[in-house]
């Protein structure tokens, strides 16, 4: 049962984002970062936190994922005070964000550019 | 003889917006007619099958993880590495432009998408070094995302540490 949540809520996050690239003329990027802020809006004001812990990882694998990761890290930090509130957002995504610097640049160094098939 | 050219000069800088303007105008026509109308309900069906299948994966792996011993947090952390490794490999190789054309935004949604973005104008601007080149162009998608993320989450912390206090 768990697994058909998150294939839809993964499915229909896409699905928005699937519309917002269709019908109007946002670039790429520009759906990343509103996906993204909508994660920690969303998360600031408790909404994504039930989604999450009714879907697992049809809420956290998509980008508002990332957001609801960074706003929850803030959060958390929050109650330790002033410096936990502004190291937590990018402690709680640290893991994720090194390897996409590093493993990216790595992979950027070894492969040359191919035209698209 | 030298005022006479920049007259000339000055002239034609003011003719070139207007032949501009048509001429995209026109462009934009003749584009028209080649580019094809947005399939929007097999895309989104697409979107979604392929959107739904990533998540699923992820939570099945997630779950193996977890049923050998490594605790809920760590596990999750594995599986958005494993999911950021695949995609940057995979746009390496040349199969993430491939893959997307015909997924739609079911790969650029997930976490992969975000992957996808840092490698692929990295590796384009390999020529300008590997420092200005690949260093700043791993950016130059990312950056927003990253900035703007990071930024609005601190703000939520913030305010959230002045709510806690007051």
């Amino acid at each position: 049962m768990e697994y058909i949540y998150a294939f839809i809520t993964g499915g229909v996050i896409c699905i928005i984002g699937q519309i917002l690239l269709d019908t109007t003329k946002l670039t790429a990027p520009r759906i990343l970062v509103i996906f993204v802020v909508s994660g920690v809006v969303l998360t600031a004001v408790h909404l994504y936190q039930p989604l999450v812990e009714l879907t697992g990882n049809g809420a956290t694998t998509p980008l508002p994922g990332f957001g609801y990761a960074l706003a929850k890290g803030a959060m958390d930090g929050a109650k330790d005070g002033f410096i936990g509130a502004v190291t937590g957002a990018v402690k709680a995504t640290a893991a994720g964000v090194t390897v996409a610097i590093a493993f990216g640049y790595f992979i950027a160094l070894v492969f040359n550019p191919k035209s698209m098939r | 003889m030298s005022g006479k050219k920049k007259k000339k000069k000055g002239s034609d800088v003011r003719k070139q917006p207007i032949q501009k303007k048509e001429v995209a105008k026109a462009y934009e026509k003749y584009a028209e007619q080649f580019t094809p109308k947005p399939t929007y309900v097999k895309n989104c069906l697409k979107a979604f099958l392929v959107g739904g299948l990533i998540c699923a994966a992820a939570f099945y792996v997630q779950n193996q993880l977890m049923g050998k011993g490594i605790d809920e947090k760590d596990a999750g952390t594995f599986v958005t590495i494993m999911l950021i490794c695949t995609a940057q490999l995979l746009t390496g190789f040349g199969w993430f432009d491939t893959i997307g054309k015909v997924c739609g935004a079911g790969v650029i949604v997930p976490i992969r998408g975000f992957a996808n973005s840092m490698v692929a104008p990295a590796i384009e601007y390999k020529k300008e070094g590997i420092v200005l080149g690949v260093g700043s162009k791993l950016f130059s998608l990312a950056g927003p995302v990253l900035a703007c993320g990071i930024s609005s989450a601190t703000a939520v912390g913030i305010i959230y540490w002045l709510i806690e206090k007051f």
